[in-house]
């Protein structure tokens, strides 16, 4: 039985879709058979940032419609074993995801992987509830500003309320904090809430910190999920979070800011 | 130049009040049928009802037409009535009225929702008259009512969730949100946090944000009382 995974937080832009991504291609590269599906009908991203936008025919509306079969529609990753993609609808909306349509189809992926990572929509309309609402665990991605953790916030209220496992007085969604976009330098400034704070006001367990870095964009650009992109700080801190995801402890890294080359010399 | 004084001193103020209505009872779904019968009892005292705020309510079986409660208001205002506000009638037909929405405090009709759309699933109603106890953190966003007796909530509350009770709210926990305690008008209720980091404390409609309240206070245990018409606060 596979386990379901929404990467969600209510604000837009804080880096659901590269989270989605990385986290997905970690677990895939970790042994495990990975779905990612774009629950962005209508603003689908995922594919570009999985770099298979081209190769998109059928997506996840299709399949909902019973235009396409799943074979069909899912896209096979051409770098890491075990991951696939269902993408969404350009051309549709929202309200193209029905209940019944999505039930449907995570059953049936259930039946052939070990995770499935839904990749919800910023709000919390139609298509943020139906991307959460058949979730075990959440990825909680927010930024560290008042504004992102006050709707990531309202969203962890909505998982504990309106899933099927609220629902259906099942044990609780286990929630992950993944704090994305930090900057050290800009905390110890107090332009930005430390990852304490963060913790503090959402009071849920920390999975991992990523820090605000030129290889997210770059990645993205080239259409590589960053954990690919192995050197890199953002790309290690998914990696981080892909194993204590999946119960290795790691140490926090990247929570401090990094010493220039002065500060080494002088620091020793 | 600017003068300093508007800043200085408020403008107005904000208080819920207690405050007696009267309330026009629908018995009848025919506006014409209502309205001869007004007509007749406004002839044995004119003047008196002229400018008088009127609450529309209906008697439980009857279930007004949209169509019908504009005729009636309609004509409430053509014979110097005020109608204000609706009690339990649908939300759409009183918008379009322009007439407020209110509950019905006695709940001889069904019980309102009182809990927002998104309450927490440990924030079902209890069997009436009891106290709550909510183990679960309170978010962003949701709203958690203890009718007829007090709250007790075990774990933090964030900004942007409210608290409500008939009685005293405690909050063994940090309280971010909204506490309002003794909303039906207990002006004995209380209210108790043992970190205090709220928006906003009320007791009996008294209420104060958190820029009025003492900054010394915050992040501290916390008790809110009324004296007299003051809404109090001190450390515990």
């Amino acid at each position: 039985m596979a386990r379901i995974v929404v990467v969600t937080s209510g604000k837009g832009g804080v880096g659901k879709t590269t989270t989605s991504a990385a986290f997905a291609a970690g677990l895939a590269q970790a042994g495990h058979r990975t779905v990612v599906i774009d629950f962005d009908v209508g603003l689908r991203n995922l594919d570009l940032i999985m770099g298979c936008e081209r190769r998109v025919v059928y997506d996840f509306v299709n399949v909902i419609n019973g235009e396409a079969n799943l074979n069909q529609a899912l896209i096979r990753d051409k770098r890491v074993d075990g991951l696939e993609i269902l993408p969404a609808s350009q051309t549709r909306d929202k309200d193209a995801l029905t209940f019944e349509g999505v039930e449907a189809v995570l059953t049936q992926l259930a039946e052939t992987h070990d995770y499935i990572v839904c990749d919800s929509p910023a709000g919390i309309e139609r298509g943020a509830h139906l991307a959460m609402y058949f979730a075990d665990d959440a990825l909680v991605v927010t930024n560290p500003e008042v504004s992102s953790v006050r709707d990531s916030d309202r969203v962890l209220g909505l998982l504990a309320s309106k899933t099927r496992r609220a629902e259906q007085g099942e044990p609780p969604v286990s929630e992950h904090l993944v704090v994305t976009r930090y900057a050290p330098s800009r905390v110890g400034k107090g332009e930005m809430l430390s990852v304490e704070d963060i913790r503090e006001i959402l009071s849920i367990d920390l999975l991992g910190v990523i820090p605000e870095s030129t290889a997210v964009l770059n990645a993205s650009n080239a259409g590589v999920p960053v954990i690919l992109e192995d050197k890199t700080d953002a790309g290690q801190a998914y990696a981080d979070v892909v194993a204590r995801y999946l119960g290795e402890q790691r140490e926090h890294r990247f929570l401090d800011e990094k010493k220039g080359l002065f500060g080494r010399l002088f620091k020793g | 130049m600017a003068a300093a004084s508007p800043q200085t001193t408020s403008a107005f103020e904000l208080k819920g009040r207690m405050a007696t209505l009267t309330v026009l009872r629908l018995q009848s779904n025919d506006a014409r049928h209502v309205l001869v019968q007004l007509d007749e009892r406004l002839a044995e005292a004119p003047g008196l009802f002229a400018g008088m705020p009127i609450v529309l309510a209906t008697a439980a079986e009857l279930e007004p037409s949209a169509d019908m409660l504009a005729a009636v208001v309609a004509g409430l205002r053509e014979r110097g009535l005020v109608p204000v506000a609706g009690m339990d009638l649908p939300a759409d037909a009183l918008a379009d009225l322009g007439l407020g929405q209110m509950r019905n405090s006695d709940g001889e009709r069904q019980a309102p929702e009182r809990d927002g759309p998104e309450s927490a699933r440990s924030a079902q109603r209890p069997a009436a008259g009891g106290s709550r106890v909510i183990t679960q953190p309170i978010r962003s966003g949701q709203q958690v009512y203890a009718r007829g007796g007090d709250l007790v909530v075990t774990a933090p509350v964030s900004a942007g969730a409210e608290l409500m009770a008939d009685g005293h709210i405690h909050v063994y926990d940090t309280l971010r949100g909204r506490a309002l305690a003794g909303v039906q008008g207990d002006t004995n209720a209380r209210i108790f946090c043992r970190t205090l980091e709220a928006e906003l404390i009320a007791v009996a409609g008294q209420y104060l944000l958190s820029e009025q309240m003492d900054a010394r206070l915050r992040g501290s245990p916390a008790m809110a009382w009324l004296e007299g018409e003051t809404l109090r606060v001190e450390t515990i």
